[in-house]
């Protein structure tokens, strides 16, 4: 008649798919909102991954599920509404703006949402908008994958192998089929025959005919027995066994490399940005490689590997050799990453001063012994906020820039930009990781 | 009243529930409801599950089944966000039509809470799914679960098979008629003789055997007859035959579409037939809210007087009770139109006065209900044969408009303001009465749209007509939209026009 049910082990989440429906549905509106946030976002304190994912605020518009509805306004309505104080029939009353006086009531009636409504994407969501469209830039054609082996994994069956991996279904299966294609007696049939000859043999006297039916009986019993000798009941031929071959891996790795000059000239607000892009890019690795790691490193004059911490906070001051950052660099992959087990990026932040002609120095190791390595090399340039000058031509610049344009008509995985604002940060991103045509020409080989 | 308690007597202490707490919450609650209520309900299916769950229930029109669709999934973002900015509450419970009766009890309710909803779900809606006469007529308790089974594998199936757009631009349109998409006052017409005779040519291969060209001459003489106007009697012939006027468009679309193929009209019939299982409900919001209310609230009250409840246990159910059943005044920020528990639940309340303790003006009001001695009766016969519209023409009551200070404001777009027609007093108790009844008839709070017209020979344009009542036009923007969709599933143009009521 009655009974309760636990239903709290059952999967919640059943309107997933209908979730994943309405962000697909709402997509547009979501990537321009997702666009938007990193825009004007705040770096989170540690400098990581956004943890709970993001909310975003999207307009109703596009989402709208329309109904033919009355219109709020016109015509001839009556309402009846509760706690009348004081009024008296034929009292007026001044028309409320925008609406009959039941407004909150119709609207969700009539124009449901209308509004604007926010809700919050999970982190895999919003990273897989913001990164929507863009491809990881394995311009180098390599094998930087390293391959472990983990386990074992099924590889089909054979006619040979050990007692405990036979394979009982499919053994049994043979062998129900050899049987009955060679018409192997059941012992069944063997029993009735036995039956009948037990029942002739129990009368005493037996007449000729039952002497020959007797007779017919147990040579007919003796051919069963023989078929059943003849054809096994599992014969060699049917035996299966599961097969099984050590199970290889391709665990991918990359590692990014962040170069930031820190001397004087670098401020807050430079290394803010500086900071805006490292992130974006270490996100976008995270998502197309299992472990992604990141080297921090600084330079003055001279380079040193720092932590997180120190990398963006602490102030230094001197002088400016660009390149010793770089000769970091290729020490720190010489020393702990293989490069056919890591893939290496670079990115380097600066705001393009260097001392005398260091620049030359720069290019030098980056065309022969970086770019090689690295499967992409990002440099972006943070010049002053009224700097447009500089920003909408690309022929203008000091050395380090000069420099570098030279590296970049060279070789394709390079690429170079010049930021002044944080909203410029994300743009440029997308513009480096935009598909291009891969296996184009590279310096390395 | 005098609690007179024994410990062994209460049902629970405290706020933690359990399996056995309530199967003997339960089971007294089913002795009153069953015995001294006399209520008459489906076996009972209770089942507990989590606030996600819950908001999952939500998302999907409270079903516990439904194909999937994209704006189940921003309906379920949108509460799922006002529920954990603390914005929006979520129900104690979900109860289904259906058979056995379904209702869903959150676990973070407290054992109060959940004697409270069982009483509520599991018999007072449930009496009223079992015995109103519109569930009765309309819908399927026994075969919901199956049907919702089937809608659902198959528009999964035909997601599968022609992709999700093709999908989802058949579910869109459809759900921008789900209001134009259920026949409020009879079955599905039969066919004619006439439709059943063209059948029959279909099947006797009679059709294939005619020319292409015998049918456009026929349909180029019978367009050229057509030209006088309204009165012509091919028109009219016309409309006879494909069952014109008819309220429901989606059936209309279904069965006449010359466009869709047959998996598209098999989703629009889903969409009709759940728009169609839903209609009852949205017309008894304040009879099915009043009843459960009302059950509920008799029943804590037994159980508090036969000393089955702690004081605690019953200040909380009372504490939610008097938030549900709360009205607040027209000029109350809080305000948000007639709450349907406040109403139902005090109409019902007041039924039973009236039998009890009847007044004057009640004898004069209600000669019929005034003094009988089975208030039980009068109430489970109110509930069986009413809806919300003719449950308050036949039962507000005069006290009950003086409580709560009903009056009806008049809104003439052609006057500057508002005017008071009426308020709680002698003159104005019928005209309150009316006005309050006819808000709940749905045939007045939404459009009367009719497919009037179309010539299938010529150029098939669909004609729908609106017939607007006291000058209230559609809205615009939405109107055009639906409109969209309407071609959509038609193929060929669709326009609308309107007839004012003369």
């Amino acid at each position: 008649m009655h009974h309760f049910i636990d239903r709290r082990r059952n999967p919640k989440g059943k309107s997933l798919g209908n979730r994943q429906r309405f962000l697909r549905r709402a997509r547009d509106n979501i990537k321009e909102r997702v666009d938007q946030s990193v825009r004007g976002k705040a770096l989170h304190p540690a400098g990581g991954d956004p943890q709970d994912g993001e909310k975003v605020t999207i307009p109703a518009r596009g989402l709208k599920e329309p109904r033919l509805a009355h219109s709020a306004t016109g015509g001839l309505r009556h309402h009846v509404l509760p706690g009348n104080k004081d009024y008296v029939v034929g009292d007026t009353i001044a028309r409320p703006q925008g609406g009959t006086g039941q407004g909150g009531r119709k609207a969700s009636e009539g124009g449901e949402g209308e509004d604007e409504f926010s809700f919050t994407l999970s982190q895999d969501e919003y990273l897989e908008i913001l990164f929507d469209g863009l491809e990881l830039p394995d311009l180098v054609e390599k094998n930087t994958f390293e391959t472990i082996t983990v386990g074992t994994r099924r590889a089909g069956l054979t006619t040979a192998g050990s007692p405990n991996n036979l394979n009982l279904v499919r053994t049994m299966r043979n062998s129900l089929g050899r049987r009955i294609a060679l018409q192997r007696p059941s012992l069944a049939a063997l029993r009735e025959v036995e039956e009948q000859i037990a029942m002739l043999a129990a009368k005493e006297p037996l007449t000729a005919v039952q002497m020959q039916l007797l007779g017919d009986l147990q040579a007919r019993l003796e051919i069963l027995k023989r078929k059943r000798r003849v054809v096994g009941y599992i014969d060699p031929l049917d035996l299966r066994y599961d097969t099984f071959v050590p199970e290889k891996i391709r665990n991918s790795k990359a590692v990014v490399f962040c170069l930031m000059d820190v001397s004087g000239s670098m401020q807050e607000r430079e290394k803010d940005l500086a900071k805006r892009f490292f992130l974006l890019l270490h996100l976008f690795l995270s998502r197309g490689y299992e472990q992604t790691e990141i080297v921090f490193i600084r330079h003055t004059h001279h380079a040193q590997e720092v932590d997180e911490e120190t990398f963006f906070y602490a102030r230094e001051t001197g002088g400016t050799i660009v390149s010793t950052a770089l000769e970091q660099m290729k020490e720190i992959i010489a020393d702990r990453y293989p490069t056919e087990e890591w893939n290496i990026y670079g990115a380097q932040a600066s705001d393009g001063e260097n001392f005398g002609n260091d620049s030359l120095r720069c290019k030098a190791l980056l065309l022969e012994d970086l770019l090689p390595l690295c499967q992409f090399y990002a440099y972006v340039e943070i010049v002053d906020e009224d700097a447009d000058m500089l920003l909408s031509n690309a022929d203008a610049g000091e050395d380090l820039w000069q420099a570098y344009r030279q590296v970049k008509d060279k070789v394709q995985h390079f690429e170079m930009q010049r930021v002044s604002l944080p909203s410029h940060i994300y743009p440029i991103f997308r513009e480096f990781f935009l598909p291009k045509i891969k296996g184009a020409q590279n310096a390395g080989g | 009243m005098q609690a007179v308690k024994t410990s062994s007597d209460v049902l629970f202490d405290g706020p933690e529930w359990t399996f056995e707490l309530l199967e003997k919450a339960r089971d007294v609650i089913e002795d009153i409801a069953l015995q001294d209520l006399g209520l008459d309900v489906y076996p009972n299916q209770i089942e507990i599950i989590s606030s996600e769950q819950m908001l999952d229930a939500y998302s999907c029109a409270g079903l516990p089944l439904m194909y999937q669709h994209w704006s189940f999934g921003k309906h379920f973002v949108r509460d799922e966000t006002l529920y954990r900015t603390g914005r929006q509450g979520l129900a104690y419970e979900i109860v289904i039509n259906s058979n056995p009766c379904i209702s869903y009890n959150m676990e973070e309710n407290t054992m109060a809470m959940q004697t409270l909803v069982m009483a509520h779900a599991a018999f007072g809606h449930n009496h009223f799914f079992k015995n109103n006469y519109l569930f009765l007529q309309w819908t399927d308790a026994a075969g919901i679960h199956d049907y919702l089974a089937f809608a659902k594998n198959y528009i999964a199936a035909c997601e599968e098979r022609y992709g999700l757009e093709a999908v989802e631009e058949i579910l869109d349109a459809a759900h921008a008629l789900q209001a134009q998409a259920v026949f409020r006052y009879g079955r599905p017409p039969q066919p004619t003789v006439a439709e059943k005779k063209a059948m029959q040519r279909v099947r006797d291969g009679y059709e294939s055997s005619q020319s292409l060209l015998d049918l456009w001459t026929d349909a180029t003489m019978r367009r050229e007859t057509s030209d006088d106007g309204d009165e012509d009697p091919a028109i009219s012939a016309r409309q006879r035959e494909l069952n014109l006027p008819q309220e429901n468009v989606l059936y209309f679309l279904e069965k006449n579409s010359p466009i869709l193929k047959p998996w598209q009209r098999e989703m629009l019939r889903i969409v009709r037939s759940l728009a169609q299982y839903l209609y009852p409900q949205k017309q008894t919001k304040v009879m099915n809210e009043g009843c459960a209310t009302f059950v509920h609230y008799y029943i804590i009250n037994q159980l508090y007087q036969h000393g089955r409840l702690t004081q605690g246990a019953f200040m909380e159910m009372m504490h939610s009770h008097t938030n549900v059943v709360l009205q607040p005044d027209y000029d109350d920020g809080r305000f948000g139109g007639i709450n349907p528990y406040a109403l139902g639940f005090a109409m019902m309340t007041d039924i039973r006065r009236i039998c009890e303790a009847p007044t004057d003006e009640d004898r004069e009001w209600f000669p019929d209900i005034a003094g009988d001695p089975n208030w039980r009766g009068v109430l489970k016969d109110a509930w069986a044969n009413y809806r919300d519209e003719s449950f308050i023409q036949q039962f507000l009551s005069p006290h009950l408009i003086r409580k709560f200070k009903l009056f009806t404001l008049s809104n003439d777009a052609d006057r500057p303001n508002l005017e008071v027609s009426h308020i709680h007093n002698r003159a104005g108790y019928r005209d309150i009465r009316r006005e309050l009844a006819r808000s709940y008839d749905l045939a007045y709070l939404e459009p009367d749209i009719q497919v009037t017209d179309v010539d299938l020979r010529g150029d098939r344009e669909l004609k729908l007509t609106h017939f607007a009542r006291n000058g209230i036009q559609l809205e615009p923007g939405n109107r055009d939209e639906v409109l969209k969709h309407a071609r959509r599933l038609w193929g060929y143009n669709v326009v609308i026009s309107v007839k004012t009521e003369s």
